[in-house]
Parts: C-alpha cells; structure tokens; sequence
C-alpha cells in the first residue's frame, strides 16, 4: 500500500516536472532559436516567464531522485552506474542552464554580453532534456541487466539505441511545444509576440506527429515492453484521450484561444507521461528491477508516505501561491524589466 | 590517480563547492530579513535599499547553490552507488524531507525576489522569513545525513544485511546535534563577516556612507552574535568526536600515544612512520584538562587503531588548526568590534578595524571548508564509520577522471563568474560616492 503511494507520488513528480521544468527547458530553446526583428522581446517574455518560477520548477527532479534512492536504493544504484555517463551529461547541462540564466540577468545589458550567455543558457537548454529522454527510454529498453545488485550490462547498453535517441528528440519537441504554448498565454497583449510564439507552437505540435511515430517504430526493437504495453485494454483509449488533448491544443492554437491550448497542451503532455507510467509499471528498470524487487522496507516507505502528505499539505498551496502571483493575472507589465 | 582518489576527489570538490552556496543560503536570508524588517521598523530608505542590493547579490548564490546541490544529489549515485543502496531506506528521510525544504525555499525565493511590488511589505518580509527558515532547515536536514555516516544508527547489521531499520534513529543519531549546530552557527558566522568585509572595504574609501555604515552594523550583529556560540559549539564537537571516533579525534590532535596528561598540539608536522609529530607548539596536560577535565585524564592515541583504519593525520591535523586558528581571529575581530563601537562610534572611524575586517572576510569559509576537511577526512577510510569502506562503495564506473576535471572545470568558471558578477552588483550600481550621508531619498 505505502509503496504504492510512494510510486503514485514519484510518478506524479515526474510529470509535474515534465509539465513545469520541461516547459522552462522548452522556454531555452526558443530563446535559442529566437529570431526575427523581434528576436529581444521574444528572449525577454522568456525570461520574464521563467525567472520566478524556475527554480520551484526544477525542485520536482530534486524530489525525484530524493524518492527514488529513499524509497528505491537498488534501483536508483543500479540506474546511476549503468547511465552514469548520459546522467553526468545531463548534469552539466542542468549546472549551465541555471547559471548561465542568472548570469544573464546580472551581468552587463551590453547586447553581445547578452546573446554570449543566451547562447549557453539555450544549448544548455538542449543538452538536457534530449538526455532525459534518452535516460528515461533506456531504463525501458530492457537492455539493462542488473544481476545480484550488480549491473551487467556495462556503461552503454540501452542508451546509444535508435529508440533511446528517439526519446530524446521526442522530448526536445514536446517540451519546445508546451514552451510556445505557455508563452502564447504569457504574451497576452503583445499581439506580434503571441503571434510569434502561436506559429512555433504550432510547428512543434504539428512535428510531435512524426517524432512520436519514429519513437513508435524505434520501440519495436528498442523497447519491446513498451512496444506491447500497446496491447492493453486500456491503451486505445488513453490513446484516444491523449489525441483528443492534442487535437484541442492545435485548435485551440489555431483559433487563438490560447487558456484553452495551454489547458490541452498540458493535459496531453499528463496523458503521455501517464500513459508511459502505466507501461512502466511495474518495472523501473526493465527487465530486472522492479517497484517490488527493489522497495526499502515498510517501515522507511510509511515515514515517508507521511513526510509527503504532510509536505504536499504546506507545498501545494505555496506553491498556487506563487503560481497565482505570477501567472495568475495579466501583470505582465508591472514587472520590472529583464534589463 | 586510481578511481577511489579521483572519486573522493570530485566528491570533495563538488562539496567544496557548494557549502560555499549553501552557507551564504542559509545567512544572506536572515541579513536580508533583518535589513527588511529594520526598515519597516524604522522606515529609514537605506535599510530597504540594503536589502534589495543584498537579494541580488543573493538571487545570483541561490541559483548556483540550487544547481550545484542538483550535482551533488546525482553525485551520490553517480560515485557511491553502494553507499546509496545500503544507506538509502536508512537515511533517505531527511534528504526527502530536505527535498521539501528546497521546495518551499525555491517557491519563496521566487516570491521574494519578484514579488517587490506584488505583495504588501509585511507579507513580503514574512516571505523572507520562509526562505530563512527554509534553508536553515535543508542544511539541516543534510548535515544529520552527514552525521548517520560519522555515528551510524538506526538500523543492525546481520551477516552484511541491514534489517530492523529506524530511520527516525538514524537521523537522531548521536553525531546530529553538534554537528547540526556547529553547521548552523557556522554559517551565520562565515556570511556574517564576509559580507561586513565587503562593506569595511567601501567604508574605507568613503566613511560617511550611510548604506554600507548600516550594512556593516547588521552584519557584524550577526557574526559577533554567532561566533562565540561557534567556539563553545566546536567544544561540545569536539567533546563528542572524543566519544565516538576516538581516531578522528586522535588525527585532529595529531597524537599517536595514548597517554595521561595529554599536550595540545598545535601545527607540527606528524609523522605515520615514526608515530610522533614534530615541531608543534605543546600546551602540557591540555588536552587531557579539554576532553576529561583532569590534567591527568587518559586520551587514546592513534596507536590504539590499527594503521589500516587511520585517517590522514596530517590533512585531518592541519585543518583542525586552521579551523580553530579561523575561529579565534574572528572571535578576536568581534572582541575588537565591539570594543570600538563601544568606546567611539561609529566604526566607520576606526580605519584599522576595518582593514582587518576586510582582511578578515574569508577566515569564516577557510573555517568551513577546514572543518569539513576535519570531519571528512577524518571518517575515512571509512564512508559509513566502522561499517562500510570508501573503497567498497565507489562506482565501478572506469574513467573517473574525465567527469572530474570536467566538473572542475565547470566550477572554477561558475566560481569566477560569480565573483566577477557580485564584484558588478557592487561597484556599478552602486557607486559609493552615490549615497554618502544625507542625500537619502530614492528606494
Ligand atoms: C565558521 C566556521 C567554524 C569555526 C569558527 C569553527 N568551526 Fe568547527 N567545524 C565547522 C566550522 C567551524 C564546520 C565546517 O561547519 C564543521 C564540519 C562539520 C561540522 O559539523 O561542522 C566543523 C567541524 C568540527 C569538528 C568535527 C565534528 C565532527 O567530525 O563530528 C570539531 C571537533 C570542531 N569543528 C571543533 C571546533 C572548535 C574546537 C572550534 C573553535 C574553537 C571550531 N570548531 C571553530
Ligand atoms: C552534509 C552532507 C554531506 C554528505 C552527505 C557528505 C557525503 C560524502 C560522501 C558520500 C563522501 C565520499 C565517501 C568518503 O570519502 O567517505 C564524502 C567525502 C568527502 N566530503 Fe562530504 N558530505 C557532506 C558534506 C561535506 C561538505 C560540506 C564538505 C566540504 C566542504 C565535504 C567534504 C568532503 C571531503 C573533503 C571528502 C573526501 C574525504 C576523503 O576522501 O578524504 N563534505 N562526503
Ligand atoms: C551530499 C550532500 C548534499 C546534497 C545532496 C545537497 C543537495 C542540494 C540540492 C539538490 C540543492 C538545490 C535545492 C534547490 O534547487 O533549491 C541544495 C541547496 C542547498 N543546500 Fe545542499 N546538498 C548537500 C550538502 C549540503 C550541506 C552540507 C549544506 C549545509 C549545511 C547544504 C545546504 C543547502 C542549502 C542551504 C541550499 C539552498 C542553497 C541556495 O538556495 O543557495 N547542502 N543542496
């Protein structure tokens, strides 16, 4: 019971970090790709987006590997030796992306300071996510053995696949696209600006169709559980719900009713992660380690359960609070400038 | 280098690195609040004007400690796997309940730093308090992790398998308490006179300034308050390592020979082979009156311990005196601070005090990262004391010096960077001669 809630909150955390920490990601890579004659405005509404809520944001990957090693020790030493490089990547994009973005804002205004540290700030933007797809579609691709505790597969197995590269694209796009959304709805009276960031949300939804086939098709040979996991009742119709999601995110972008695109983008983007837990379940990392196999004793995971009520009882309404603070009206304009 | 070193390596850096974040997180807050709520209290301009060039200054640490902490949290894994499975179930809590603490410190960080002018004062000092809180509470959280590995508890060990875990007893363990205050206190100290050298260094060029003439006053408030609490703390420490790691503390004091009447041995330089440390400063029967309070008390030597469980006495050694020489300066520059305001206020004035604040600035990291040295270098070989050897808990992982010049690197920039953007907040915005004495308007 008390290791299933632990899971249900893991699982939970992931996507809320997809949802929150995945958007900021996507947020770095327009203001990589920020062009045009309003390529400074664009960089700016992403920095106005992001400063006070980034770091909130990028607390639930904190809270997932805290779960995870508390709740899951094996799994999360099995996970750290066999994808330590991709893992050690992925740090030094999250090490450049956070301060290259503070760096921005306190060093010098001067435009070539400005775009030195964007550029970092964007490709570190990149870096990440792609090795979180790739991470997070080689702990399913059944390449990684765990023996004893011990890995046997060595430091490259499940990682270099065709599928694994596919699940990092797969997240540079999904991400890129809850980024534009978000900022359509940010931009709010910005008429050119929303504009701008209306097409690239557009764009990216419409190439999250053929990204997803290709992580599809990968998955065959790359991720046969997950490949299969297709097979289940339950599948068309998170399928269905999932298309549905996307359709009203695309149309909602279309016909510029952006609260409603932003509300499916997020749900679509729930509905997949959800769908990949139910794949997942009950396996961390397929084939050998499961939730069971791998579970700290009762004891440790009924703490914890507590710890999380009580903290989800402080946290949740902070965090609305904060949420209401800077997103909730359309203050945009009484925000100090980004400088 | 082998694997282990270069593992331990990028371990001690990593966290070199970030205790410097995470101390100036938990003490720039409570600056910050007390400048705050000195303006609300007496609406003079200058103390809000204080706390907002502190918060940027602040803003810039918080998001180096946030990223290089996201580090070390994989680090744990990424070097220790072993230690991650055998301590996770044990001592996971407190780094999950430190998860929490982040997470409230980071919404509020969020909320204090951009909500100037979307919140009432009040609440936006009651928002600082939160981060205060917040972060004291995380470091904390982490330092009894730290403890459970110095004085494990909580849990038994069966033919190599943990069972019977507590993880309520492990985070109490016996080495939380002092360490957990010892760490507190020494982060007030190291912010507090850091930031009162800054400030000693602008008071020197330009006397009259009202701005840094109450930062100054602030800071030294928090130092000179918590450096004394420090010195008694770090006798209490130093009382309890005595009882649990006996040849932790034999290293710190460099002694090999268990003897009546123990000599303090201060600097020195302690030899392994011939088990004797020469040229050190003795203070006769010291020790012994220190640790048992008799000038003829027993203290266990290092001769005691087989030599495969010795730390290195001379790192172990030589920090423990850097620390407690770190220590006595500061003690000696509140001493020398408040005597001043005392007998002639302001300490504007008092043109040597300030030059030896501003010399004195980094004293309170050098103790920090000397300390930690202490208790670190002190476990080994061991990572969990007398349960589990750093040698059995490194990765497997070939290759060890690649993430760690890497990571290096990395920091050595991030490190120059912020030096150089903090230098910026100060000498541009700021320029001294903007805000001498009366002309005290804007906000
Ligand atoms: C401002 C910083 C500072 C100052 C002035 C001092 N210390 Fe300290 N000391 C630390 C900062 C520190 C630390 C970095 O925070 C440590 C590392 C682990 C810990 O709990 O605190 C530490 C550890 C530490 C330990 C090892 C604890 C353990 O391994 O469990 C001892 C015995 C002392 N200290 C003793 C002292 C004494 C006798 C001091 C002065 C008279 C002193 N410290 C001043
Ligand atoms: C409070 C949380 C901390 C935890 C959980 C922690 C954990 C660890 C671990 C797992 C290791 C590697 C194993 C070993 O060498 O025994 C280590 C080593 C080390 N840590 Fe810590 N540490 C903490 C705080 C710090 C801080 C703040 C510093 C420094 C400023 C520090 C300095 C070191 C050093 C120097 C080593 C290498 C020791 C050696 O190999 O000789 N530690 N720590
Ligand atoms: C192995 C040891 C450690 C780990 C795994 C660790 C982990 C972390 C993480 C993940 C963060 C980022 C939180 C965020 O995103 O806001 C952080 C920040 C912080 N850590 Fe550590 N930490 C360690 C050691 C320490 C120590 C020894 C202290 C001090 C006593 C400490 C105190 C803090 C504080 C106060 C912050 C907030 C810093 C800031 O916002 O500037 N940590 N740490």
């Amino acid at each position: 019971m008390f290791e299933f809630i632990v899971i249900v909150f893991l699982f939970l955390s992931l996507i809320l970090y997809a949802l929150m920490g995945g958007a900021d990601f996507g947020g770095g890579m327009w203001d990589l790709l920020a062009t045009g004659p309003r390529a400074r405005e664009q960089r700016e509404a992403i920095a106005r987006a992001l400063g006070p809520i980034w770091e909130a944001n990028h607390v639930w990957l904190i809270l997932v590997v805290v779960l995870l090693f508390t709740a899951f020790p094996p799994a999360f030493a099995a996970l750290t030796t066999a994808l330590n490089i991709p893992l050690t990547v992925m740090l030094v994009g999250i090490v450049l992306r956070g301060s290259a973005f503070i760096f921005r804002k306190y060093d010098s205004s001067a435009e070539s300071v400005q775009l030195h540290w964007s550029h970092i700030f964007g490709a570190a933007s990149l870096l990440t996510p792609f090795f979180q797809g790739v991470i997070v579609g080689a702990a399913v691709s059944g390449q990684i053995h765990v023996v004893n505790g011990a890995v046997t597969s060595g430091f490259f197995a499940g990682w270099l696949t065709p599928f694994a590269l596919a699940c990092g694209v797969f997240a540079l796009v999904l991400f890129a696209f809850l980024a534009a959304t978000y900022l359509t709805v940010e931009t709010g009276g910005q008429p050119e600006l929303q504009n701008d960031f209306r097409r690239r949300a557009l764009g990216s939804g419409f190439a999250l169709g053929p990204v997803t086939l290709v992580v599809y098709l990968t998955s065959r040979k790359g991720a046969p559980d997950m490949f299969h996991g297709l097979d289940h009742w339950w599948a068309p119709l998170l399928l269905l719900a999932t298309s549905l999601f996307a359709i009203g995110a695309l149309l909602g972008l279309w016909r510029r009713e952006f609260l409603l695109a932003r509300f499916a983008a997020a749900g679509q983007v729930a509905l997949i992660l959800v769908g990949w837990s139910l794949v997942q379940y009950p396996h961390l990392v397929t084939p050998d380690l499961t939730f069971a196999n791998t579970a700290a004793p009762e004891v440790t995971l009924r703490l914890l359960v507590f710890a999380l009520g009580a903290g989800a009882v402080l946290l949740l309404p902070s965090l609305a609070f904060l949420f209401y603070l800077f997103k909730g009206r359309r203050t945009a304009t009484q925000d100090r400038p980004v400088k | 280098m082998s694997d282990l070193i270069l593992a331990r390596s990028q371990m001690a850096m990593s966290l070199a690195f970030h205790i410097i974040f995470a101390a100036m997180g938990i003490g720039m807050p409570v600056l910050m609040v007390l400048a705050e709520g000195m303006h609300l209290r007496t609406r003079q301009p200058v103390y809000l004007r204080l706390c907002r060039r502190w918060a940027h200054g602040a803003a810039i640490l918080f998001a180096v400690g946030a990223v290089s902490g996201t580090v070390l949290s994989f680090e744990l894994g990424l070097l220790w796997p072993a230690f991650m499975d055998q301590a996770g179930a044990i001592i996971g809590m407190p780094f999950s309940l430190e998860g929490f603490a982040f997470f409230t410190e980071a919404i509020f960080i969020g909320v204090y730093f951009y909500g100037w002018n979307r919140l009432s004062p009040v609440l936006h000092w009651l928002a600082g308090w939160i981060v205060a809180i917040s972060g004291t509470l995380s470091g904390i959280f982490v330092v009894t992790v730290n403890a459970w590995m110095n004085a494990p508890a909580g849990f038994k060990l069966v033919n190599g398998h943990v069972t019977d875990i507590d993880p309520v007893a492990a985070a109490l363990n016996p080495a939380s308490f002092h360490e957990v205050v010892h760490m507190t206190l020494a982060a007030f100290v190291a912010t507090g006179f850091v930031v009162a050298a800054v400030h000693a260094f602008f008071l020197l060029r330009d006397p009259a300034n009202q701005f840094h003439r109450a930062a100054l006053g602030l800071a030294l408030v928090v130092a000179g308050a918590s450096i004394p609490l420090q010195m008694l703390s770090g006798d209490h420490s130093a009382r309890a390592v005595a009882r649990l790691q006996p040849a932790k503390l034999a290293a710190m004091e460099a002694h090999y020979r268990t003897e009546a009447g123990s000599p303090i041995l201060i600097g020195g330089i302690p030899d392994d082979a011939t088990r004797r440390t020469r040229y050190a400063i003795r203070i006769p029967d010291g020790l012994s009156i220190l640790l048992t309070g008799n000038p003829h008390g027993t203290v266990t030597g290092l001769e005691d311990f087989p030599e495969s469980d010795w730390p290195s006495v001379r790192i172990v050694h030589w920090s423990f005196d850097i620390m407690v020489g770190a220590g006595m300066a500061m003690f000696g520059l509140a001493l020398w601070s408040g005597w001043a305001w005392w007998q002639r206020p302001p300490l504007a004035q008092h043109r040597w005090l300030l030059r030896a604040l501003v010399a004195g600035g980094p004293l309170g990291f050098i103790a920090i990262e000397a300390g930690w040295a202490v208790t670190e270098a002190g476990r080994q070989p061991w990572i969990i004391y007398n349960v589990m050897r750093t040698r059995d808990a490194v990765t497997p992982m070939p290759g060890l010096g690649v993430p760690f010049l890497v990571f290096t690197a990395l920091y050595l920039f991030l490190a120059g960077m912020v030096a150089l953007l903090l230098r910026r907040q100060f000498f541009d915005t700021d320029g001294p001669a903007a805000e001498t004495a009366p002309a005290e308007t804007d906000v």
